[in-house]
């Protein structure tokens, strides 16, 4: 995994509540073996018309935001499935940062797996940054995760919390797996205890 | 076991799998049974194969495709290429890896939340997850189970643990008795449109009320199957006489010693009296009417009898457009009244409602009538074994006389992977679980009810009450 540590990028606005992870990607892209190549189908339905053509209005179609790196977005984003393409096509598109007022959990989890910080704002703090992000060119935010801040364009500089494990996590690019791997003698012995109390399981 | 503090059912699960707290407060969880689809776990298995790691429980793990196999006919296999691609590769995973696989051919084929349960793999007090969000189903037996993504699903395998920090306990109570023509599907939606498909983020629900214990399996699947509509992670349900007589006898229940053993562990499960949560919610079972959707959040309920909200009503400005958004995409006029909407299409399966009880609801309701003209209404059971038993009973016939389809086990038309999509434009009345824009297929239109109402929709032409035919 990459690891996080600054990001400063271009902030993409897309304040719509409840963003589900059929808008994020959509069910027909699942059929991919691949964790790679969902970026061109990110937002499909929001991003496409119904003939393949690009719709102008949405915000991923706009300069500067088709660089997008930061996505600033409303409530409950990233609800319904708990389908690891949703990251994936973000990440695959370039996006590495999702600040919003909150996020639905498997979502939430998904995206520091896949070296993506969703950042959790208050709705008033998520506001501004959109008005940022709305700055075109000029939308160039930070995010600093050593030190739990983001930085508006103006210079002011946003707190925010993170799980000390998982920061950790990201700073360093580690994956789970290693880790919990160093643990093995006590899974060992919690499944030998098991073995004996309770069979069945 | 500790004593003191008075714990929930979740508290107990939780605390019984902990193989170690770290200092922040995650732990490292063990997995009892983990169930594998074709969808999330090819990039899992991959990860295996490049670092070299076996799966750690194969005797723990259960793979079945169900997201993207045709429910026609099977004898020829599956023509979709890129659908074909992943269940091999799955197929070819579970060969390589030494896990249990119910084939397409074979009767225990069927939807990964309905199989669980009906081979006695999910029990209760278990820990189980699958890459899948819908796993809260398997909370009605009184596990806790939830979904988890593809990177946890590769963690499982290698590890048979995860990484975990404890949910909020929240407690909904749904008190006293359901109304006539009222069912599971209509508790669990009066739910989320009361809480909100952010209510319970962060929180695992249990479940609990008259209302609730006087609800067979197959009911108390459908609640818990959509807790994570209302945003919870896992649904709860504490096991009693019900469910002990539901897993008694199924193929990978304990037997013998183990059984009496099981059912001393499982009855201590329940809440301790006085316990503690962190949110209640109560409901008088009283007041709950056939519900159905009107919009593109499962929180957008109304009673059958009412009529499209007006998104003037909201009261901030994100929230009337995202309303207005979901007026227009769903063809809707406030005001509207939603027994005056036609539907194209009915769709009677998925997790939440493709079970043998859910199938016998909606033949009550069809035998003897007919089809709409010009709707297309399909019954897709949950698996190959709901299948088998709806047959034994003849409501394939009931069903097929009144102009249903009556097609092979799968998710089928709930996400469209496979080639059961809605067009288009085209209505749906759906016993399915999410009505978001484009789930059923893109352009198409979804509202979510129960079986018995989606079976009156058919016969009806139009959404309907099922209250109504059964006068
Ligand atoms: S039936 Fe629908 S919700 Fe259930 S597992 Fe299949 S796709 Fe998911």
């Amino acid at each position: 995994m990459q690891p996080f540590t600054t990001l400063t990028g271009i902030a993409a606005p897309l304040p719509l509540p409840n963003v589900d992870t059929d808008k994020i990607i959509p069910a027909r892209f699942l059929k991919t073996i691949l964790r790679t190549g969902l970026g061109k189908n990110l937002f499909d339905t929001l991003r496409f018309n119904a003939d393949g053509s690009e719709n102008a209005d949405f915000v991923l179609n706009k300069e500067p935001y088709r660089r997008a790196e930061i996505l600033v977005a409303g409530p409950n984003f990233g609800c319904g499935s708990s389908r690891e393409h949703a990251p994936w096509a973000l990440l695959d598109f370039g996006i590495r940062c999702v600040i919003a007022p909150d996020f639905a959990d498997i979502f939430f989890n998904n995206c520091f797996k896949n070296g993506i910080l969703p950042i959790r704002l208050p709705q008033a703090v998520c506001d501004a940054l959109a008005a940022d992000a709305s700055l075109g060119p000029n939308a160039r935010i930070t995010v600093d995760l050593e030190r739990q801040v983001v930085v508006r364009p103006n210079g002011d500089e946003i707190r925010f919390e993170v799980d000390a494990f998982r920061r950790h996590c990201l700073l360093n690019g580690l994956d789970d797996i290693g880790q919990t791997m160093a643990h093995a003698p006590k899974i060992d012995a919690f499944e030998e205890r098991r073995r004996a109390e309770q069979p069945w399981l | 076991m500790a004593a003191g503090r008075p714990r929930t059912l979740f508290d107990k699960i939780w605390d019984s799998h902990v193989v170690e707290r770290l200092p922040d407060g995650t732990c490292l969880l063990y997995i009892d049974r983990h169930l594998v689809h074709e969808v999330t776990s090819p990039q899992a298995f991959e990860g295996l194969r490049i670092a070299g790691r076996p799966v750690r429980r194969p005797d723990a793990t259960f793979a079945v495709a169900d997201h993207n196999v045709p429910t026609s006919d099977r004898s020829a296999g599956i023509a979709e290429p890129e659908s074909r691609i992943q269940v091999e590769t799955l197929e070819k995973n579970v060969a390589d890896f030494g896990v249990p696989y119910f084939p397409l051919r074979d009767a225990r084929q069927g939807i990964v939340h309905i199989v669980g349960p009906e081979q006695g793999i999910s029990q209760p007090g278990m820990t189980i997850v699958c890459g899948d969000s819908h796993t809260s189903t398997h909370g009605a037996l009184g596990a806790l189970a939830f979904g988890i993504g593809t990177s946890e699903v590769e963690h499982v395998l290698a590890t048979q643990t995860l990484l975990q920090k404890p949910a909020r306990n929240m407690l909904v109570r749904v008190d006293g008795a359901l109304p006539l023509g009222c069912t599971a599907k209509d508790i669990i939606l009066a739910i989320i449109g009361r809480i909100g498909t952010a209510g319970g983020t962060g929180h695992v629900i249990e479940f609990a009320g008259e209302a609730i214990r006087a609800l067979d399996m197959a009911g108390r699947m459908t609640v818990c199957n959509m807790s994570i509509e209302g945003g919870a992670r896992a649904g709860l349900i504490a096991p009693d006489e019900t469910t002990f007589a539901y897993i008694k006898g199924r193929p990978h229940a304990p037997q013998g010693e183990a059984w009496d053993r099981a059912l001393a562990w499982w009855k201590s499960l329940p809440s301790d009296e006085g316990a503690a949560y962190d949110t209640t919610v109560v409901i008088d079972a009283a007041t709950i009417v056939p519900l159905v959707t009107w919009g593109t959040s499962p929180e957008d309920v109304v009673a059958i009898t009412g009529t499209v909200p007006d998104p003037a009503s909201e009261t901030t400005d994100a929230r009337r457009a995202a309303k207005q958004r979901m007026i227009e995409y769903m063809g809707l006029t406030p005001g509207q009244r939603m027994q005056d909407l036609a539907v194209d299409v009915v769709f009677i399966g998925s997790c939440t409602n493709g079970r043998i009880e859910d199938i016998r609801a909606a033949a009550a309701v069809a035998k003897g009538r007919k089809v709409a003209d010009g709707v297309r209404a399909m019954v897709v059971p949950g698996s190959g074994l709901v299948k088998e038993a709806a047959e034994a009973e003849g409501l394939d016939k009931v069903l097929l006389e009144a102009g249903f389809e009556w097609r092979e086990a799968g998710c089928s038309m709930c996400l469209g992977m496979n080639p059961d999509q809605l067009k288009p434009g085209q209505r749906c009345a759906s016993t399915s679980n999410r009505n978001f824009e484009g789930r059923q297929g893109p352009g198409g239109r979804t509202h979510l009810m129960s079986p018995a109402m989606a079976a009156a929709a058919a016969i009806a032409g139009r959404l309907a009450d099922v209250r109504d035919l059964a006068r």
